[in-house]
């Protein structure tokens, strides 16, 4: 008798445990069944709600000037770091290996000519998107008598130590643009974030279409926070507007790859409804693939690339274009000074994230600038403009 | 070996002659009916000739490769060559369209200088050409890099993008002929011409046996340097259509010296030399990229390419190493 009590327990304690394990599992595999396959394991629901508060929220700092306004700040105070001036500002850069890095840099050696004698001399070095280079860039720099620091991770986890070990230094480290395991630095700079610019473009491509509708999505590549928040973001619009994701795949940023891929999904499925890009450098090519195929080009989302919004605007496209600023490479350059000068700044530091829509494309496609060339620099007021970017 | 070609085949052994096209013919049809199973669209004309135009460079690359293979070398710089090309190509135009017939020169005088130092080097220095294209594959990555800060700059002007992307519209029967399929035939009947030639059948007698083409009187450097060359300019045609193609980019030639070494094996030509015909290699060439069309219909991922490719190299070997030799 007491034998089949505890049988019809343990039976009981086992069902009890099953079911939200079979209830988990049904759960994922209707989300594999949208496409999208599983949430991304960079996905913070805090910071994902946050970050699309911030895509309304009003900034603070002077008008016109978005690389030096942020966005609900909360001032760090570096008082302890005030020293007297002229100073050497030192870079570690994570690369110059793709346009977008290689406008912002541009526009970061103006604004060190901007602030004239204030920066003695201004020490970069270039990793060349290797980890273990940016690794021992880092340590080279701490001995060369840097007054701050400024770092530009090549990918946030094994950067995260290289960069702890230099705020032990005592120096102000100042981090921007992908971010670090750590919150030692002084600050971290970056526009509002991957999830804003995710979702923006989801929002917009699945908006235009029917649920169901086919969505090819084409990311750079994987592990690196700033394009896993991008996809993380997207991923729940998708979900939520139901259509169609019939592909998430990895163009590594070649144009060649990326044509070749839309191409293969285009004799795969006949036809695709919208495209979504985790950033712009691609888009060019995706919209060829269409144009050269034959086919409309479905609603699709670039970056502030000029290439892509003159395509845009030649082509008539059902185009958005989320940026992530080139501006804001500015931006670590005043914050070393302030920290120099013992002023406050803000830490985190949020810059706002504009879009380019339809109805302020004009005042970004400006048919003079080289095609690779980003519009969002906020570099017109800057030394050497145009020619230094051209 | 050509006078064992004159005797008739033995009638009750059917085998099939080495450097036959039988294979790669049938092989080639059985991936077309599966295609066509899959997405009988794929046939129509228009779908074929925009499928043949996008083959193009890969079938160039497998003609020059062959002149390379048959002589009994490697070339393992093409690809890198296809990249550096494309991204010389983009900042000497920089957009200009004026520039671009002086630009198309200067990359076929490029190719032909890199095929000219591998050859030579090969030839001369006596690097075994694994090594030397090896060598030279490394130099051109390295130099574009450090040419281009690791991205690339300027653009490629309109009028030199059409040779990889424009087509002749509205042509009776076929629709729509890619500009890159009328290179293709030229350079296929150049190809074919030139390996039927004195100087192809040279070559190939190279590739089978040097010793005995050098006793008869062959410079074999010299043939096998022009071979290099070949390769060299068939890369240049390459990376004009490439980059006409898509556009500047920094991966636009990678992984093709495999891809062409793989058609060329698949096509029957022997690796070591001597056997083989350059129709093979670009049927080689053609029927892989309709394998990969048809993995990619079946949502085969594109990571499995290279396997692929390197199944195809082995087993390729594999299977000419184990034919009877003595006839």
């Amino acid at each position: 008798m007491s034998v089949v009590a505890v049988g019809a327990l343990l039976l009981l304690a086992g069902c009890a445990t099953d079911e939200p394990s079979t209830a988990s599992s049904a759960a994922a595999s209707e989300a594999a069944g949208s496409g999208t396959g599983e949430q991304s394991k960079f996905f913070v629901q805090a910071d994902y709600d946050r970050e699309l508060a911030l895509l309304d929220a009003a900034p603070t700092g002077p008008a016109g000037k978005p690389w030096e306004q942020a966005l609900q700040p909360e001032m760090a105070d570096t008082a302890k770091f005030k020293k007297a001036g002229p100073h050497k500002i030192c870079f570690s850069n994570a690369g110059l290996n793709n346009p977008w890095r290689q406008v912002g840099f541009k526009t970061m050696q103006a604004e060190v000519e901007a602030q004239g004698n204030r920066i003695e001399q201004f020490v970069h070095i270039d990793a060349e998107g290797k980890d273990q280079k940016q690794i021992a860039d880092i340590n080279d720099l701490l001995g060369k008598g840097c007054d701050a620091l400024i770092v530009s991770p090549n990918t946030t986890a094994t950067l995260t130590p290289a960069v702890a070990a230099a705020c032990e230094k005592g120096l102000p480290v100042i981090v921007f643009d992908r971010g670090v395991d750590t919150t030692c630095p002084v600050t971290f700079i970056n526009p509002i974030g991957g999830y804003g610019f995710g979702h923006v473009a989801a929002d917009f491509v699945s908006g235009k279409l029917k649920p169901g509708g086919k969505v090819l999505a084409l990311r750079i590549l994987p592990g690196v926070d700033v394009l896993e928040t991008r996809w993380s973001a997207a991923k729940v619009a998708f979900d939520k507007a139901g259509v169609n994701v019939v592909g998430v795949e990895f163009t590594d940023g070649d144009p060649a790859k990326t044509k070749k891929i839309v191409n293969d999904y285009l004799q795969r499925y006949g036809t695709i409804d919208g495209v979504w890009m985790d950033a712009g450098a691609v888009a060019v090519a995706a919209v060829e693939a269409f144009l050269d195929a034959g086919q409309p080009v479905p609603p699709i989302n670039g970056e502030d690339q000029l290439d892509f919004l003159q395509l845009w605007k030649d082509k008539k496209l059902t185009a958005i274009a989320p940026t992530y600023p080139t501006y804001q490479w500015r931006t670590p350059v005043i914050a070393a000074l302030r920290i120099l000068d013992g002023q406050q700044v803000p830490s985190p530091w949020k810059l706002p994230q504009p879009t380019i829509t339809q109805d302020n494309l004009d005042q970004y496609a400006d048919p003079d600038m080289p095609p690779l060339h980003y519009a969002m620099c906020g570099c017109t007021d800057l030394p050497g403009y145009p020619d230094r970017w051209k | 070996m050509r006078i064992a070609e004159r005797r008739p085949l033995p009638v009750r052994l059917p085998r099939v002659r080495a450097g036959s096209l039988i294979p790669i013919l049938v092989l080639l049809a059985v991936l077309l009916v599966l295609v066509a199973v899959r997405q009988p669209g794929f046939l129509a004309p228009p779908s074929l000739m925009s499928f043949l135009g996008r083959s193009t460079p890969i079938i160039l690359l497998a003609a020059g490769q062959y002149f390379v293979i048959v002589s009994g070398e490697f070339d393992l710089s093409v690809g890198s060559l296809v990249t550096a090309q494309v991204v010389v190509a983009a900042r000497l135009i920089d957009s200009d369209p004026s520039r671009t017939w002086p630009v198309v020169a200067l990359l076929l005088a490029f190719g032909v200088a890199v095929g000219l130092v591998n050859g030579l080097v090969t030839t001369r220095l006596r690097v075994p050409s694994f090594i030397s294209t090896l060598g030279m594959l490394l130099i051109l990555v390295g130099a574009v890099y450090l040419w281009s800060d690791g991205a690339p700059k300027g653009g490629l002007s309109e009028e030199f993008r059409r040779f990889g992307r424009r087509a002749f519209e509205d042509v009776p029967a076929l629709g729509r002929v890619p500009y890159a399929l009328l290179v293709l035939l030229a350079v296929a009947t150049l190809a074919v011409l030139l390996s039927r030639s004195d100087f192809g059948r040279t070559l190939a007698a190279v590739g089978g046996n040097p010793r005995t083409a050098e006793l008869s009187g062959v410079r074999v450097w010299r043939a096998k340097t022009i071979a290099f060359v070949l390769s060299g300019l068939a890369a240049a045609l390459a990376a004009i259509l490439l980059g006409g193609y898509s556009g500047v980019s920094f991966q636009a030639g990678a992984g093709l010296e495999f891809a062409a070494i793989t058609a060329v094996v698949l096509g029957g030509v022997a690796l070591g030399g001597g056997r083989g015909s350059v129709v093979g290699a670009m049927l080689g060439a053609l029927t892989l990229e309709t394998l990969f069309a048809l993995l990619n219909l079946y949502g085969v991922a594109g990571a499995l390419k290279s396997t692929v490719q390197g199944a195809i190299i082995l087993l390729a070997v594999a299977v000419s190493s184990v034919r009877p030799v003595s006839r």
